[in-house]
């Protein structure tokens, strides 16, 4: 078929000549056959790459009327909330973004967790997206920076100062990213930089790694199910459908969806009461008064509630790393032969749910003041926490997991 | 500036406090200030408009808001342009200016030891209740430079500026265990409004200054409804049209 377009007369089939349009369009989404049975969970990953374009345009339109500059960032920064035309609304979208970005974010990986789209022949696939949520994190970090406010200038004191618990190199190290003996003029120019060029293009990188993995592994599904294992004589899928048009409109449903709570939050509630705005960030950076409590933006305050729940600052970073890092050996320390949580056993689904429960806890006393029973309950979050991955290869092992059917179960 | 040395020698020629009620049998329940919301609606245009002046009357002399323009105001509060310029605009400007203050820093660190906070974000970073329980909580105070104190703020540097308008007030203390705590106020020297004038007043102050924080918030939810009508008809026709496609899969 794809011989067709080349040979056609015309503009079509001079382009295709030298372009491979037709048959990458082809390959990509017509005779590329995802499983039929996705459900809800897997309305994420189109929503994050939606994201993804939302905030590089929004962030192309800020940026022509940002101005970087301890002395001009906050005041810009108004002045697109109020003299730019439809500036409050390009903010607005690309703070919301940011949100909601790693609500998406982190509704994909439970996804992935959930129905182990981690494993065998997926863990190139789960590395690139892990690598994508780091990148995203620190991005998130850098652009918290930018407007220039209290809260901005504090968030990056502390976040920087962590580094500092590294032994040795640690303060120079501190000195070295900040680029001045506090976070300065300097420290917010580098990090514009990094906001607007290198994370996003690397970014950008990632992301095309993880669908070309993607693309060649095929996508998991909510029963675990390889569907490539049964095919008909033509070599299709029998449980694959083309991802156009059937995905293609499905998803676009998704976005339907996902744009009309997006806009309420961003016509309605754009500060979502402090957590995606706060306050504190309404008044400008203020080296001599700190803002109480500090508090970093929402979708880092589970890693935040780990690393206060111990009093000294090097061993809590090095947990708080721990927490992070280990979503990359998922693949290598589940040791159960099913995949979905469908047909795995109630030992890994107590772990699971437990992991679940207590990173929504720990998420909510991030945001809490670091003290008495906020303090205490995050220790005690924190064994779930890493007791589902530290302990994954002993009971992912003796879970007793149901039998997988040989087809995937889809109720038209 | 000659506004605020009057009034600061108000403040400074006020009488001694009055005693605290003591001996009173049935206390009603202490003044809930915490509690007090500003209740404000930007919407409310003649709100806005009064805000506006007393913000002129009352606040320029001393707080500026550097991000908001007199005709931006104008604009948006519908307020005429005769209005706005004999009545608004500030001496030696033009409408094109945005909002300063004739207070000199140097002075102002002279007088108050600090220079007085822009205003433009002061609902959006401290919210409108903390700037309404402000407005209407100062009281004598002896033991401050200014005369005066405040609950919301303790320590304030600002002198209560509005008591000529509220009256001056003594706050009333009542004893739990050995403990002082603020129970009422009790007017002193009447002001020239009566509580209900003096509440709208700050309400009408505080919308202002909500307005001021976010000008553009009043668009932005009337635009709202609109984009969120129009995403849940795409929605719907995008759930139409993928049952279609999907009405062949089995």
């Amino acid at each position: 078929m794809a011989q067709e377009a080349v040979t056609k007369p015309g503009l079509w089939g001079w382009i295709n000549r030298r372009l491979p349009v037709d048959s990458f369009v082809r390959s990509q989404l017509l005779d590329y056959y995802a499983p039929k049975n996705f459900n809800f969970w897997y309305f994420f990953g189109s929503l994050a790459a939606l994201l993804l374009v939302m905030q590089i345009v929004t962030g192309i339109f800020l940026t022509m009327f940002y101005k970087v500059g301890e002395a001009t960032a906050f005041d810009s920064v108004e002045f697109i909330m109020r003299e730019v035309n439809y500036g409050w609304l390009l903010r607005y979208l690309h703070s919301t973004g940011a949100s909601a970005f790693f609500l998406v974010i982190y509704l994909h990986m439970f996804r992935g967790m959930m129905y182990g789209s981690y494993k065998a022949p997926r863990e190139l696939l789960w590395l690139f997206g892990m690598v994508i949520y780091l990148a995203l994190m620190a991005e998130a970090f850098l652009g918290y920076v930018l407007p220039w406010g209290n809260m901005s200038f504090w968030a990056a004191t502390v976040i920087i100062n962590l580094f500092g618990a590294i032994p040795v190199i640690g303060p120079g190290l501190v000195e070295w990213i900040r680029g001045d003996y506090g976070i300065a003029d300097a420290t917010l120019n580098r990090f514009f930089s990094l906001h607007v060029v290198a994370v996003p293009l690397l970014l950008l990188l990632l992301v095309a790694l993880h669908l070309v993995a993607l693309r060649q592994v095929g996508s998991n599904n909510p029963d675990g199910i390889e569907i490539k294992e049964k095919k008909n004589a033509l070599g299709i899928p029998l449980d694959g459908i083309p991802f156009h048009p059937y995905y293609t409109v499905k998803d676009i449903f998704g976005v339907g969806v996902f744009l009309t709570l997006f806009a309420v939050v961003v016509f309605f509630v754009p500060t979502f009461s402090d957590l995606f705005l706060e306050k504190a960030n309404f008044e400008p950076a203020n080296p001599l008064s700190t803002p109480d409590p500090i508090s970093p933006s929402w979708y880092f305050t589970p890693y935040y509630a780990i690393l206060r729940s111990v009093p000294d600052k090097a061993t809590g970073a090095v947990l708080m790393l721990i927490a992070v890092s280990a979503f990359f050996f998922l693949p290598w320390l589940d040791r159960s032969p099913v995949k979905s949580i469908r047909y795995r056993g109630w030992i890994f689904r107590t772990f699971f749910t437990l992991f679940i429960v207590s990173f929504l806890g720990l998420m909510y006393l991030g945001l809490q003041p670091a003290q008495g029973i906020y303090v205490t309950l995050s220790r005690v979050c924190c064994v779930p926490y890493f007791a589902f991955f530290l302990l994954m290869p002993f009971y992912s092992r003796i879970d007793p997991v149901k039998p997988v059917p040989e087809r995937v179960t889809f109720h038209a | 500036m000659l506004k605020v040395a009057i009034l600061m020698l108000a403040v400074a020629v006020l009488p001694p406090p009055a005693l605290a009620a003591e001996g009173q049998p049935e206390q009603p329940a202490p003044v809930d200030w915490q509690d007090w919301h500003a209740g404000n609606s930007v919407t409310d245009l003649a709100s806005l408009q009064r805000g506006a002046r007393n913000f002129m009357n009352y606040c320029n002399g001393c707080h500026a808001l550097k991000y908001v323009r007199y005709q931006r105001m104008a604009d948006d509060l519908k307020i005429p342009t005769a209005v706005l310029e004999s009545e608004l605009v500030a001496p030696g400007h033009n409408n094109l200016d945005y909002i300063s203050t004739a207070l000199p820093s140097s002075d102002a660190v002279n007088w108050f030891g600090k220079v007085p906070p822009d205003l433009s974000l002061i609902a959006r970073s401290k919210g409108t209740d903390y700037v309404y329980r402000f407005l209407k909580t100062f009281y004598v105070d002896a033991g401050t430079p200014t005369g005066s104190n405040n609950l919301a703020y303790p320590s304030a540097a600002m002198p209560a500026v509005l008591s000529d308008l509220s009256g001056v007030n003594e706050a009333v203390y009542r004893q739990v265990g050995n403990d002082k705590v603020f129970d009422h106020f009790a007017v002193s020297v009447p002001g020239s409004m009566s509580s209900q004038q003096f509440d709208q007043f700050v309400r009408d102050t505080v919308n202002f200054l909500d307005y001021v924080g976010e000008p553009a918030q009043v668009e932005r939810r009337f635009m709202g409804i609109w984009v969120v009508l129009f995403l849940i008809l795409l929605s719907w026709l995008a759930l139409l049209l993928k049952n279609e496609y999907w009405k062949e899969v089995h």
